[in-house]
């Protein structure tokens, strides 16, 4: 955590549901049941700009269908979500991309039948060749084709994956799907980067290429929220951590002050459980 | 045996009118799925909209020759595309399959009703429409053309029918390479990915489910036209499976594999016709074991012996590419 993103938080409660100096993203009353279960009942969330923001909690605490809701990948039965001032309420998920939110996978979601520089290519927004019409007319969208490549290629030397430009992303490894999802979801040309698991599957090696380039994002303005188990990726890198366990936010604060939390104690350990917490053997 | 009339049939079959016909369904059928990963089961249904189309338009309702092609290529698929498209397509690719094969048969069942016999022509279907295109043939009616394996106007049909599949094929390698391309096959791999990267997936899987109804249309059209007769048996399920193994047999998501499979479908099952009936005639196979009534049976059975060896030993079929196929166990 570098100094000045710090004082982004200055002057904010280490409570649950505090309201930030300038938050990107708003919820309210967010609710989501599957059948009798309530998976996600949140009052009130707000994410800072600019910030990384991580996500965690117990196994089954509802982070991943949170996640879906923020992305429009999952509708709420009730509660509102806005981003940038702007009401997610009836927008279709794809709308949310163009809106400046883009989001990446669990499970990562290379193409693998694509090349890699395809993947890359695929995101970027607002194509004219993606017109019915104009698609047989090369003339008529190649020039924004090539840019669109340069710009792919860029970000794939940045990602150390220039290497692969025309291989199918289908064999390239765990790691390197992680960082090509991640190059992909920046031709979006996002404000704001969900990340779910980005560590996930990903060997040692490469967990600080890829934290750096986390780190990356926000330096360059981008805001990044992420769902994570590795306490070691949540304490070194993020700048706010929320904590949700049984569908509800039970804390919020910056990390060092997460481990003694304990409402998070409790949660992890259960109640009334009087031994230091160390989560970083979640 | 003769061997120049086996020879002539089995290039009648690589390269004459029911090649022409299944190579455009087929075409149609790898949009869907081969690209697109649409499920569709019900081909049939979109040739008999071409075929339909432009049938009842001029022979129903009276209309010229050109309005008729505009309604069977155009008007009648697109409709149907989004009739089946636009409840299904938010859904699993299963539901897609569900309605393209209902669908299919519903029409078929409807257009032989003999209370719809003043529109379609019931089970008799509809014929001598197509008198305007057959005026068109600069060739002879008694003639032999192309080394004398098409005479008059099955060369004129056949003529017309390849420019077309041309064209069409064509068309889809200049949309394939495009970015719209690229959001279709996007689409095959991980629908969520496309959306998640702000593509209306809904919305190209319906474009793709209509450009594909359009050339199998085609096919049925030209079929229509070929044939001077529009009629509901014509387009029984087994016309969408025949698609669906010139598409297999070629290769899914490759430009080419259609039209190859088609060519090698009809070549195959013309050559072993005349070849086994004269295996027959000349006594090579014994009555005992089958007989020249059971020819035309036997062919689909080496058809279906040859699509499971196809199976076995080349999944991504013969244009298919198997560095692709073998990405799908990782």
């Amino acid at each position: 955590m570098t100094a000045d993103t710090t004082s982004l938080f200055n002057g904010v409660a280490w409570e649950p549901g505090a309201a930030k100096n300038d938050p990107i993203l708003v919820v309210d009353d967010v609710r989501r049941s599957f059948g009798g279960l309530i998976a996600v009942d949140v009052d009130h969330l707000e994410v800072q700009r600019g910030a990384i923001t991580a996500l965690i909690g117990p196994n089954g605490a509802g982070k991943t269908t949170f996640f879906n809701l923020l992305t429009n990948f999952d509708d709420p039965d009730t509660g509102t979500r806005s981003f940038e001032g702007q009401d997610l309420g009836n927008i279709p998920a794809h709308r949310v991309a163009n809106l400046g939110m883009v989001r990446t996978f669990q499970l990562t979601k290379s193409l693998s039948k694509m090349t890699v520089i395809d993947n890359m290519l695929l995101g970027a927004t607002h194509q004219r060749g993606e017109s019915l019409w104009r698609s047989f007319l090369r003339f008529a969208w190649s020039d924004q084709e090539q840019s669109n490549t340069e710009r792919a290629e860029a970000l794939l030397a940045r990602f150390n994956l220039a290497h692969m430009r025309d291989e199918f992303a289908g064999t390239l490894s765990g790691g390197q799907r992680k960082l090509l999802e991640m190059a992909r979801a920046l031709m979006v040309e996002p404000t704001m980067v969900m990340l779910d698991e980005p560590m996930a599957g990903v060997n040692p090696a490469l967990k600080q290429s890829l934290l750096e380039h986390v780190k990356g994002l926000r330096d360059e303005g981008m805001t990044v929220l992420f769902v994570e188990h590795d306490m070691d990726m949540v304490q070194e890198i993020s700048d706010w951590v929320v904590v949700m366990a049984e569908g509800r936010i039970i804390a919020e604060g910056p990390p060092a002050s997460i481990g003694e939390n304990q409402a998070v104690v409790d949660a992890y350990l259960g109640a009334h459980h009087d031994a230091p917490l160390d989560l970083g053997d979640d | 045996m003769d061997w120049g009339a086996i020879i002539e049939n089995t290039f009648r079959g690589l390269l004459g009118e029911q090649f022409i016909y299944f190579a455009l369904a087929a075409i149609g059928l790898n949009m869907h799925f081969g690209y697109t990963g649409l499920l569709n089961f019900g081909q049939a249904v979109f040739m008999a909209a071409g075929a339909y189309g432009l049938s009842m338009s001029v022979a129903t309702l009276g209309l010229n020759f050109w309005w008729g092609l505009l309604l069977g290529i155009v008007v009648f698929p697109l409709i149907l595309a989004l009739l089946m498209g636009i409840p299904t397509l938010r859904l699993r690719a299963d539901y897609l399959a569900i309605v393209t094969i209902a669908a299919s048969e519903m029409f078929r069942i409807i257009a032989r009703s003999p209370s719809l016999d003043r529109w379609t022509g019931s089970s008799d279907g509809l014929t001598a429409f197509a008198n305007d295109f057959y005026d068109m043939s600069p060739f002879s009616t008694g003639g032999r053309y192309f080394f004398g394996l098409f005479i008059g106007n099955q060369m004129w049909v056949v003529l017309v029918g390849w420019i077309v599949l041309a064209l069409v094929v064509l068309l889809v390698w200049l949309m394939m390479r495009s970015p719209w391309g690229r959001v279709l096959r996007a689409i095959r791999e991980d629908e969520d990915a496309a959306r998640s990267l702000g593509k209306n997936a809904y919305w190209f899987k319906l474009q793709a489910l209509m450009i594909g109804g359009v050339f199998g249309a085609l096919g049925g059209l030209l079929r229509a036209i070929g044939t001077q007769s529009a009629q509901p048996q014509n387009f029984i399920t087994d016309v969408t499976f025949f698609a669906w193994v010139a598409l297999i047999l070629g290769g899914a998501a490759k430009v080419g594999g259609p039209v190859a499979g088609a060519a090698i479908l009809y070549g195959i099952l013309n050559f072993t016709d005349v070849f086994l009936r004269q295996l027959v005639d000349n006594g090579y196979i014994s009555e005992s074991i089958m007989d020249g009534t059971q020819v035309g049976q036997v062919r689909f059975m080496l058809i279906g012996l040859g699509l499971i060896l196809l199976a076995a030993f080349r999944p991504q079929g013969i244009f298919g590419s198997k560095e692709e196929m073998a990405l799908d166990d990782r």
